[in-house]
């Protein structure tokens, strides 16, 4: 097993969870109010951690870049959450939840976290209703639910287009509740520089205030670190603008491991690249495809045509498109899991049945459900014999009705109709099953140190299902790590509060101040935008939906030219002790840089397909995965030693005690 | 109860409130006017209740005038305050872009028609407090009618009368509907509510004007 | 196409703050807004100017963040979009944008085009929640049933995503439309009814200290909203104000 220590608890699976509460250690009420801890990140799991934390007694700071803690990233998650709730009688139960988040992760995470994660779900859904959150309804006043991909149940549930805004804004609430009552200081436009430890325990931060530049010490018995993912190595990607890793990866350099930086989900549906100017990528809700059928031309010389504008998708005949997920799996069809639809988008486009400009999309089609639902509409309306106008208008607005934003964001952005012409998607950089390695108790490697949500490693394995990442976030920060975290700072009782005038902080203020000023040194003439750009060409192009040893190679020696350049050359205007956009993004891309070395170190070693992370030379004859179980069943977490090409590789052996291995099929 | 005086929802009210008082006040204004036009007996009569029956003279009729007044003052108030709250102006300001001229322009309209106020009362309040109160003339039922049709002999006098209506007009466009909204009355009758609003702030006015312009147009002949 | 721009630029909260004129050369019709303010950082930074800063995070219409006042309207000239999503099409060759922060006296300028909203914040921790506790040990979640029309108007009245266009486009910076929303959302749910007397009285009176104006009905918030929250939504407040109010 190496140094690392999983802390699974022994038992039965579904028992571990329960025994494992009855079997740590507690704080008692009056001993939390001598307790402070640190929560960095308000997104779902982060805003819930420090809600929850205070509710129990705690002193928490939280930290934010943004302006609102309710503006962090988890707000675009559009289809829904995941819950076993089995309001719908269809099959579902904790144990079918499970075994298909480890079956949809390629069987790369760990059964007791995904275990847990199955067995609280339906708490996040009764928790968030008291709260207040809009959840979908029924006419009769119960939960409504849809499908997602990956799975053969309905156990998503959703609040329009824009379930993760309103969860957020539950878990924003929880913690308003607690700052008015003083329980939580709320630090927004702040960003943690470094992380602080004493005697090898995590203690602090090291936090910069966006608004005046100020260098602020923050003091602690914990830090919980929930601050997303990584997804803007690639530059493009789904992520907010100011997604980045620093927080991990200041952690990560001061002792936190990081597991599997190349297990990175590429969302099939998102809205194509436009031109070089493009800034970020848009993403359709996976829901879509419940009703969207995707397809490109059968046809070489129709998908020319069309990149040249001289046909138009509707002139196509049925018989001539390819609805190509339907075709490879039938028994999924357009609901298989994200990284087979992305692959199989890419492998279309690829071999040259693209249809837009660049040759970089597919079609998204709503016309035939547009009919279905027309008839069905009709038919409960009391038409009799509706003609086909009557049938679209009235399949139209069912389709408003469940994705009305969805297809206006798309109207706005693309400028074209998606009721009367299929949508345009491809694939793009959505999220980040890897992270910082912890253990059971969601613990990092360094001692205090937590991290949850997307930020940590946990439960994805190799590729996660939709409307799972809001399920982990709430779950981490709601009904996990508040308890877990009990277990550690039960030890800290009679500490007293850590003074923010040792030894420890000034090292770490200086490091700080230093990094700032030799990224303000740079004597070249390129903005930051200029070698993020770069780094995410290469991410892209090398590390993206198909790697090969070749690419990751050249990618590993680039990033490190590259990493070079940047610290020699960038030139950020302004000053350090003032507002600075400009250097905010340089201390973020400057470790975007050593990440993404490490990342494709990662991906270099692993030499298997599985989940995001496919490798072209292992691969099935029919162009699928190619998982190698006997010699890659283990988390790769990676220490720090200087350089990324220098971490250090340990491996936790990945255990399944309740699930018989299986290649993945979706057929 | 303390915090509902300060509240800015409350004032609203307020204004909602004085306002509607108003728009009651300005119907029965209009029914007695239009006698003038249709039957100056009949206009006679009842401007002669209106003056001397004390319910109307002692209890009425402050309440008018308080209603006015809280309704200018709180109108002034909020004007100053919601200035204030902008903090400085923008270079570009598009208002025309999301709101209709009227309902950004009450103040002024609420100013001109001010202003009519104090040339109305100057005109028929204060020559009545003088007639009753100050000279003691013995009470004449019949003086009514032709004291308001002499008002209107002067040319200037009734264009004054004739914009100020038309201001009138645009400040109750806005302000009618508004005062439902401001109470929480924005439902199923609202639409009908909208649809009163623009019938009365157009009739009511128009009336007002047309009465003007008749007696300026059919002045009594000695 | 080419632009002219004229936009404001001020160090910080303490400085005053002036338009400076720009010339920006190349922009396409697909780009959206802000990132044809990234175009302009970059050649600002290139020349070693300090770029304009302006709020931003999402780019998809939903984190609230970004603002800017376009030509004299919140977000630009287009409907139910926030600045984010606002493309470069909607633009022609040789137009002057005038590009300004949302102004408000409760939303003082930071930097350039970022304002501080912090005042939202402060309505919200004043009762913009329900007080359950997250353990999770609550009823399970089908055993209130809400009648879909109720839980679709709360959703519509939660779509708010607190952007402040309301009160940079109100004639009279009132923030009624951003706490109405707040406050319709938790009226309208059975689980919110149960506080709802505090919640909308201690939410107004912060939004009052906080130095918003007062709503004269323009309906000007409404019309610039991206989420395209109602009117009706500020009806509902007063009207829960008032009874409120009545009732102690």
């Amino acid at each position: 097993m190496g140094i690392l220590d999983s802390k699974i608890p022994s038992g039965p699976l579904a028992d571990k969870w329960t025994k494992h509460k009855n079997d740590i250690n507690l704080v008692n009420p009056a001993n939390k109010r001598n307790i402070d801890i640190i929560v960095v990140g308000t997104g779902l799991a982060g805003g819930a951690a420090a809600a929850t934390l205070a509710e129990l007694g705690y002193n928490v700071k939280t930290f934010c870049y943004q302006d609102s803690p309710r503006r962090a990233h988890s707000i675009a998650a559009q289809g829904g959450i995941n819950a076993a709730k089995n309001y719908q009688g269809d099959g579902d139960s904790n144990y079918r939840l499970f075994y298909d988040t480890i079956k949809g992760g390629d069987y790369r995470s760990r059964e007791a976290n995904v275990y847990r994660l199955a067995e609280v779900s339906g708490n996040i859904i009764d928790q968030c209703v008291a709260q207040g959150v809009p959840f979908a309804r029924e006419y009769g006043g119960m939960l409504d639910n849809r499908s997602f991909g990956g799975v053969l149940v309905s156990r998503t549930f959703y609040a329009k287009g824009q379930t993760g805004q309103q969860l957020l804004l539950g878990a924003y609430a929880a913690m308003n509740r607690q700052i008015n009552r003083g329980k939580i200081q709320s630090y927004t436009r702040h960003e943690m520089m470094d992380l602080v430890l004493v005697d090898g325990k995590a203690r602090g931060i090291i936090a910069r205030n966006l608004v005046t530049g100020e260098i602020e010490r923050h003091s602690g018995h914990a830090v919980v670190l929930a601050t997303g993912g990584y997804g803007n190595v690639f530059f493009l990607s789904t992520n907010a603008m100011g997604s980045n890793v620093m927080a991990a990866w200041r952690a990560h350099r001061k002792g936190a491991f990081f597991a599997n930086p190349c297990f990175t989900q590429i969302h099939p549906t998102c809205i194509p690249v436009s031109g070089e100017h493009q800034s970020k990528l848009t993403l359709m809700s996976e829901s879509l495809r419940n009703d969207g059928r995707i397809w490109v031309p059968k046809k070489m010389e129709d998908a020319v045509a069309i990149r040249e504008g001289k046909l138009k998708p509707t002139q196509i005949a049925e018989e001539d498109r390819d609805y190509y997920l339907e075709r490879r799996y039938p028994a999924f069809g357009n609901l298989v899991p994200r990284d087979v639809a992305s692959r199989a988008a890419k492998e279309r486009c690829d071999a040259g049945f693209g249809v837009n400009k660049t040759g970089e999309a597919v079609y998204l089609d709503f016309a035939s459900a547009i009919k279905r639902y027309g008839k069905e509409k009709a038919l409960t309306s009391g038409i009799k014999n509706p003609d086909e106008a009557t049938i679209i208008k009235l399949g139209e607005e069912v389709i408003e009705a469940k994705y009305g934003n969805l297809f206006q964001m798309y109207e706005k952005i693309v400028d074209q109709n998606p009721y009367k012409t299929p949508m345009m998607i491809y694939p793009a950089v959505h999220y980040t099953m890897g992270g910082l390695w912890v253990d059971y108790n969601l613990q990092t490697t360094i001692p205090g140190c937590y991290s949850a949500g997307e930020a940590n490693f946990s439960d994805h394995g190799a590729n996660r299902l939709g409307a799972s990442a809001l399920m982990q976030g709430l779950a981490d920060g709601y009904f996990v790590l508040p308890y877990t975290i009990g277990d550690y700072l039960s030890d800290d009782i009679r500490t007293g509060a850590i003074p923010t005038d040792s030894e420890a902080f000034d090292e770490a203020e200086k490091q700080v101040r230093d990094r700032m000023e030799k990224l303000m040194s740079g004597t070249g003439i390129h903005s930051v935008d200029y070698y993020h750009k770069k780094l995410g060409k290469i991410m892209w192009n090398k590390c993206g939906m198909a790697r090969n040893a070749k690419g990751l190679e050249e990618a590993i020696k680039e990033i490190s030219e590259l990493r070079k350049d940047f610290w020699e050359n960038v030139k950020i205007p302004g000053t350090i002790d003032s507002k600075n956009q400009e250097l905010e993004k340089a201390g973020r891309v400057a470790d975007f840089l050593e990440l993404g070395e490490l990342f494709a170190k990662d991906a270099l070693h692993r030499n298997e397909s599985c989940g995001g992370h496919f490798r072209e030379e292992y691969q099935t004859e029919e162009g699928e995965a190619l998982r190698d179980d006997k010699n890659f069943k283990y988390v790769a977490a990676w220490e720090y030693k200087g350089e990324p090409k220098d971490a250090e590789l340990h491996k936790e052996d990945l255990v399944y005690e309740n699930i018989e291995l299986k290649t993945r099929s979706y057929k | 109860m303390s915090g509902l005086i300060k509240s800015s929802i409350a004032r609203k009210v307020v204004m909602a409130l004085s306002g509607l008082f108003l728009v009651v006040f300005l119907t029965q204004h209009f029914t007695i006017n239009i006698t003038s036009v249709i039957d100056p007996e009949t206009f006679n009569s009842w401007s002669h209740f209106m003056g001397y029956n004390p319910l109307v003279q002692f209890v009425l009729q402050p309440i008018l005038i308080a209603g006015v007044i809280i309704h200018f003052v709180m109108g002034f108030a909020l004007e100053i305050q919601n200035k204030k709250a902008r903090g400085g102006s923008y270079v570009k300001y598009k208002g025309s872009a999301n709101a209709p001229w009227v309902s950004r322009n009450m103040i002024y309209s609420g100013l001109v028609v001010l202003a009519f106020l104090v040339l109305h009362f100057y005109d028929f309040w204060v020559h009545e407090m003088a007639y009753k109160y100050i000279e003691v003339s013995p009470e004449d039922p019949t003086r009514y009618y032709h004291e308001t049709v002499e008002k209107f002999e002067p040319f200037w006098r009734t264009i004054l009368y004739v914009i100020a209506f038309v201001l009138l007009s645009l400040h109750l466009w806005h302000g009618f509907a508004s005062s439902f909204q401001s109470m929480g009355w924005n439902n199923k009758y609202t639409p009908a509510v909208k649809t009163l609003t623009k019938i009365f702030s157009v009739v009511i006015p128009l009336g007002f004007a047309f009465i003007a312009l008749y007696h300026h147009f059919n002045p009594i002949t000695h | 196409m080419k632009l002219y721009l004229k936009i404001w630029r001020q160090k910080d909260a303490s400085s005053p703050g002036k338009i400076v004129d720009y010339t920006l050369d190349g922009v396409e019709g697909d780009m959206s807004f802000l990132e044809m303010l990234d175009i302009l950082n970059e050649e600002l930074v290139s020349k070693g100017e300090e770029p304009v800063e302006f709020d931003h995070d999402c780019r998809e219409g939903i984190c609230g963040t970004c603002s800017l006042q376009i030509n004299g309207e919140p977000h630009g000239p287009d409907r139910l979009v926030t600045t984010c999503q606002l493309h470069m099409r909607k633009f022609n060759d040789g137009d002057t944008i005038v590009i300004e922060p949302f102004k408000a006296k409760a939303f003082p300028v930071i930097k350039d085009l970022i304002v501080d909203r912090s005042a939202f914040e402060r309505i919200q921790q004043a009762g913009g929640y329900i007080s359950v506790n997250t353990s999770g040990n609550t009823v399970d979640a089908n055993a209130i049933p809400i009648n879909k029309h109720d839980a679709d108007e709360a959703m519509d009245a939660a779509t708010c995503i607190g952007c402040g266009a309301c009160v940079a486009a109100c004639k009279n910076a009132s923030a009624m439309l951003f706490t109405s929303a707040k406050v319709s959302q938790f009226a309208l749910l059975p689980q919110g009814r149960i506080e709802a007397v505090e919640r909308v009285q201690n939410m107004v009176r912060q939004m009052d200290l906080e130095g918003f104006g007062n709503c004269t009905n323009t309906g000007a918030c409404e019309v610039e909203c991206p989420k395209g929250i109602s009117l009706t939504n500020i009806a509902r407040m007063n009207r829960e104000y008032l009874s409120a109010s009545l009732k102690g």
